[in-house]
């Protein structure tokens, strides 16, 4: 019987970050037309139009292989499983223990392997571009992830999400590593999600354009299921820095229902001030050129390790 | 509550040293003036909240000195220096950001080994406090040899010098006089370097040290 | 009695040897050979298996040095190795029953190549320092013969002769090791272990154990010859040099500084864990900005050492402070990297060669689109690509997980400089698996996608069957290594108790095969999960939407914005998906330079673009060494030019010396 409660629960988790990644998506493109006093679209527009193209037929390359075809599934995949993997509104659920941060992030760098390797499938220069932009943004982005996981796990003891979620709730500390760990992550969270300043999800043929560079070839329901899959990594993102630096609302392990709605009130509230932030940073700052931003996500790096450094010290007094 | 004061202390003085890494970051000058009264400002929140902590009235003579100072006086002049000069759009080359950084990071780390290991038998707070300090005066010094440009070089040196006050802070018994000493020493230096460098622009016209070294014969 | 399984199976390696030099110029010698070869890997394996967990056997012959003779010993760790050895020698001999017909000289291959393997085979069963460094130079030299098999080019015979330097100064400085740590009673294993060392000794050992192993593994700056030595054998003989010759330079280290040395002391693991981490990354750049495929491997083959070497110096970490549970979490994660690089590397070894017989091309640049001539070797080397860029669910992740998760515990270690040296290295360590996977991407991408950029990579057909076995074999083994890892871990059990004193926790009885290094609220992952998931995840997903959505299809030109180009050298190559991080990391790294010659307008001449990439270690280190060895020469060449008198004061001379020397001798 707990069982299939844990399952239950599991499964509502994966549905609901499924369901909501998409609306994320369009509330911060309706709060950022709205801070640009433009009426903008329905906060609904990305499932509009994930559903058309999810009805359109797929135009394939002539010389795209079954790479190109099977990727996009593996991509959404790996994303969808990550996604699911972060506390969102309960923490301890059944599969939580199969991976780590450590682990999470690897497979989000799955995800980026086979976004990447699609990119060259068929052999145009934007898509080699793309992947090879991918590649270097993904190299600088990575160690500063794991070095904000250093900074969490050596705070919390833990790197299970769970776990850090109910140190932090229990042990409030001001430290200047905790600051340096979220500035840290909420670059990274930007440039993986190719966010302004480092990429612009919005614009097409440019040649500063990553992301958008790999997809190129992609349309139809392969396309719809990368959008899909790009939304899920956003939504996973703020549910990350959600539950790691404001952990407040998450149900415990094994709580009510009473819990888990006050858990998912929570967890729609933050979602909406994430994405708020979001679009807020997005309007006030302007794109970057490409190489400058390694330079951005090398700060994101010297910030993890300056906050190790230091949590070395106060830790050993 | 003992707990609580020591996050903040250990917050103000990390944000210190965090803040001499926007320094070393920065390559525009007028950011590099913001980032500077930004550092002059964590510098006397972290003093101020020792005179609290320490019960050391005298304390916030020296918090006081250092926002009126470094965070008003200084940087106000700086930007007029920087206006006449019309250097205030310039944007610096630096060699090598990321390696500058990653040296500065090495510098912490040997700073804060150094410290900790010296001064085990004293409380958490000042070794603390030290470790940093050592950290903000051997960043200042690496911006003081990384820049070219003679107002940058003049921030460095005060950034330095900021470090020196916290070490003072930290260390409980450090008469005022010597701070107040300290203090009015660097505001002479400025004086002295600011009109140093009006001199050397209307010889040289420019303030670029590089130029310097040429005319004095060195480098080709 | 499995040590004289194993002996008896050298002698019959020894004796393929012979045999395939009597059979030279028959048709099926090729097939026959490596057949014997597979044969008699898999009885090794067979008693690696066994021995995992049994008690160490001895035998001695009565061979080697008078009155002592040769001493062999079977432990858990020479079980390890042992086991890891012959898996990847019967799959490389499985392998080349195929790819051996490809062989133009085949004579010059088959008598070296059982001689490789037998030579392997007995450096991980010597038990004492003389039959030890006989099989080590043993092994060194019959895999000298094997990268000179294509002696006609040029660059092969300067890899060979670089090759012979360096292993010549490894074995120079493996045998001053032992001779410094020999005990009075002899150079048996048994006796050094027993033997009280002076203080200074053991830390000499280290660093002339680092010197003659690391060479041999190739650790930086000691690695110059093996990017050059690897490509340069045929791919079977790449594979076992990449995949298992390291390996058993990695058991002379952990043999000699674990096992032979005694209690570690605290500088050591400062100086492993700098040179783990700084190989680490520099291996994994070097190889980034290759576009030849085999070498692009070898340098790989460097970085992935380097994730080895810092897992075993998290254990001398530990070690030297009595956290014997947390020495055992770190050794068992380098030691399971062992195995899991020898896994993909001989994969992705096995791909190599199926490519460049299947196209006749190493060079990336004139490659691609062959996903679609040889999709199987592009499956298969797919898996390779994803295990060795460290991306679950697959092997090469949990070893480096296993070593961030030691890397987590390091802050309990009481040396300050350890404390802040290992997150640093825990930096490395993830730069480098960033890295990695750009590099697989690179080499997947610019090999097997896209437009075929030659002719010959049009050509280009699947590969023979034994091949593509071998091939899935070892795909296979990287995703049951991925997702049943506590099978591993419980099996490195022994041989991690057997060096450190602790072991992990056994990890089979967990739910679900789930591994928890320490304690499930610090950390755990389920590799069978997490795969079971994706699959699951990816298939109700694939068919929700062909279900519901639209299932149609059609084929069409590429859009590439509107502007696609018919020719294949549009595409991205080699070196231009390298450029970003060549921009950004190469000039520290390695003084890129890039140099653009742009023609004025009007100029018909075409624009030319010169990188220049510069191995720093043959800069700074072995040009200067090479200069002073050339000078010291150019001196004594002048001893040539004597007169009688003058050699005969030479002579007298160096006697009077000599006397000198033992009359002063205390």
């Amino acid at each position: 019987m707990a069982l299939i409660v844990d399952l239950a629960a599991q499964g509502a988790q994966m549905i609901v970050v499924l369901a909501l990644a998409p609306l994320l998506l369009g509330f911060t493109r309706s709060v950022k037309a709205r801070l640009l006093r433009r009426r903008g679209p329905s906060i609904l527009q990305p499932y509009r139009d994930l559903l058309r193209l999810l009805r359109k037929e797929v135009v394939l390359a002539d010389n795209a292989s079954w790479l190109f075809r099977t990727a996009p599934y593996a991509i959404f995949a790996a994303t969808w499983v990550a996604a699911a993997l972060v506390p969102t509104f309960a923490t301890g659920l059944m599969f939580s223990w199969s991976a780590d941060l450590i682990a999470i992030t690897a497979l989000l760098g799955s995800a980026r392997f086979f976004l990447a390797l699609a990119g060259m499938d068929v052999g145009t220069s934007f898509g080699g571009i793309g992947s090879s932009r991918e590649a270097m943004f993904a190299s600088l982005a990575e160690p500063a992830m794991i070095m904000i996981v250093f900074i969490v796990s050596l705070i919390a003891g833990s790197t299970q999400l769970s776990v850090v979620a109910a140190h932090m709730l229990s042990h409030l500390e001001l430290r200047v590593s905790i600051g340096l760990a979220l500035i840290g992550l909420v670059i990274v969270a930007i440039a993986e999600n190719g966010r302004i300043p480092v990429d612009n999800p919005a614009t097409h043929l440019e040649l500063t354009m990553v992301h958008e560079a790999m997809v190129l070839e992609y349309s139809g329901r392969h396309l719809a299921v990368i959008e899909l899959a790009a939304a899920l990594k956003l939504l996973m993102y703020l549910s990350l820095i959600a539950c790691i630096f404001f952990p407040w609302g998450l149900a415990p392990y094994g709580a009510g229902p009473r819990d888990m709605a006050f858990g998912a009130v929570a967890y729609a509230i933050k979602l909406a001030v994430g994405g708020f932030f979001l679009a807020l940073f997005e309007t006030s700052t302007a794109k970057m050129r490409v190489f400058r931003v390694p330079e951005f996500l090398g700060a994101a790096l010297m910030l993890g390790l300056l906050g190790t450094l230091l949590l070395f010290v106060s830790r050993s007094l | 509550m003992g707990n609580l004061s020591f996050d903040i202390a250990h917050l103000f003085a990390g944000g210190l040293v965090l803040v001499s890494f926007m320094l070393l970051y920065q390559d525009r000058m007028s950011g590099l003036i913001n980032i500077f009264t930004l550092h002059a400002v964590v510098l006397s929140l972290s003093v101020g909240w020792q005179a609290y902590t320490q019960r050391a009235w005298h304390l916030f003579v020296t918090a006081a000195i250092a926002l009126i100072f470094k965070a008003l006086i200084i940087p106000l002049s700086l930007r007029r220096i920087m206006v006449r000069l019309r250097i205030h759009r310039t944007v610096e080359i630096i060699g090598g950001v990321g390696v500058t950084m990653l040296v500065g990071i090495g510098l912490v780390a040997l700073s804060m080994v150094v410290m900790l290991r010296a001064t085990a038998a004293a409380d958490p707070l000042a070794r603390e406090d030290l470790a940093f300090a050592l950290s903000v005066v051997l960043l200042g010094l690496l911006m003081m040899v990384t820049r070219r440009n003679a107002v940058s070089q003049v921030i460095g040196f005060m950034s330095l010098e900021n470090g020196l006050i916290l070490a003072a802070a930290g260390a409980k018994g450090m008469p005022l006089v010597v701070e107040i000493s300290v203090a009015f020493s660097v505001l002479i230096a400025f004086i002295v370097i600011g009109v140093f460098l009006f001199r050397i622009r209307e010889r040289f016209d420019t303030v670029d040290v590089h130029q310097l070294d040429q005319f004095r014969g060195e480098y080709r | 009695m499995s040590i004289m399984v194993v002996l008896w199976s050298v002698g019959a390696l020894l004796a393929t040897s012979v045999l395939a030099v009597a059979m030279t110029g028959r048709i099926a010698a090729s097939r026959i050979v490596y057949a014997l070869c597979c044969g008699v890997c898999l009885l090794l394996l067979g008693a690696g298996v066994t021995h995992l967990g049994a008690v160490a056997e001895t035998a001695a012959l009565p061979l080697g040095l008078p009155w002592v003779g040769a001493h062999f010993r079977l432990d858990a760790l020479s079980a390890f190795f042992l086991t890891v050895i012959n898996l990847t020698g019967a799959a490389a001999s499985f392998y080349a029953i195929g790819y051996g017909a490809h062989e133009q000289h085949p004579s010059r291959v088959l008598p070296f190549f059982p001689a490789f393997l037998a030579g392997m085979n007995l450096v991980i069963v010597a038990d004492d320092a003389f039959s030890f460094l006989v099989a080590w130079e043993f092994m060194s030299l019959s895999s000298w013969a094997l990268v000179l098999a294509h002696h006609h080019v040029a660059e092969n015979r300067r890899a060979g002769f670089v090759y012979l330097t360096m292993a010549s100064f490894g074995t120079l400085a493996l045998l001053m090791a032992f001779g410094l740590i020999a005990a009075p009673s002899g150079y048996a294993f048994a006796a050094i272990r027993a033997a009280t060392h002076s203080p200074w000794k053991p830390g000499l050992v280290l660093a002339l154990t680092l010197l003659g192993a690391g060479s041999k593994a190739g650790l930086v700056p000691l690695h110059i010859w093996l990017p050059l030595a690897h490509p340069a054998a045929p791919s079977h003989v790449s594979a076992l040099m990449s995949g298992v010759m390291t390996k058993v330079a990695v058991y002379g280290f952990v043999r000699i500084v674990f096992d032979l040395l005694g209690p570690p002391a605290w500088w050591w693991s400062l100086v492993v864990l700098s040179l783990g981490g700084v190989t680490a990354v520099m291996g994994v750049l070097y190889a980034l900005m290759q576009h030849d495929l085999k070498r692009l491997l070898a340098y790989h083959s460097v970085e992935n050492i380097g994730i080895i070497f810092i897992g075993l110096g998290l254990a001398l970490a530990f070690e030297a402070y009595a956290m014997p549970s947390a020495a055992a979490l770190s050794l068992t994660a380098g030691l399971l990297h062992v195995f899991n690089h020898s896994v993909f590397k001989s994969l992705l070894f096995f791909g190599a060669g199926a490519v460049l017989t299947s196209t006749g091309e190493r060079d990336m640049e004139h490659l691609g689109g062959l996903i679609h001539r040889m999709p199987q070797t592009a499956f298969a080397f797919l898996v390779g690509c994803i295990a060795i860029s460290a991306l679950p669910p697959f092997n090469g992740f949990v070893s480096e997980w296993l070593t961030f998760q030691a890397i987590l515990l390091s802050p309990q270690l009481s040396s300050w400089g350890l404390k802040f040296l290992v997150p640093a290295v825990g930096g490395l360590l993830a730069l480098s698996a960033a890295l990695a996977a750009a590099c697989f991407v690179k080499a997947f991408g610019v090999t097997f996608l896209g437009r075929p950029r030659s002719e010959a990579a049009e050509r280009g057909r699947e590969t023979d069957r034994f091949s593509l076995a071998a091939m899935f074999v070892f795909a296979a083994l990287c995703l049951v290594a991925g997702i049943a890892p506590g099978l591993f871990i419980d099996a490195l059990a022994p041989v991690v108790k057997s060096l450190v004193g602790d072991r992990m926790p056994a990890q089979l009885g967990i739910e679900w095969l789930s591994i928890v290094p320490i304690a499930e609220s610090r950390s755990s992952y389920n590799g069978l999960l997490v795969f079971v998931f994706i699959v699951f995840s990816a298939l109700v997903a694939a068919q929700i939407i062909h279900r519901f959505g639209s299932h149609a299809l059609r084929r069409g030109p590429a859009w590439d914005c509107g502007y696609p180009d018919p020719s294949p050298a549009t595409q991205y190559t080699a070196s231009s998906f390298a450029q970003p991080i060549r921009r950004i990391l190469g000039g520290v790294a390695f003084g890129a330079r890039e140099r653009v010659d742009m023609p004025a307008p009007g100029d018909a001449r075409a624009a030319r673009l010169d990188i220049t990439i510069r191995d720093r270690a043959w800069d700074v280190l072995y040009t200067p060494i090479a200069r002073g060895v050339e000078f010291g020469a150019d001196q004594l060449n002048q001893l040539h030019f004597l007169t009688i008198r003058g050699y005969l004061s030479l002579v007298f001379v160096a006697l009077v010396g000599l006397l000198f020397v033992v009359a002063a001798w205390p």
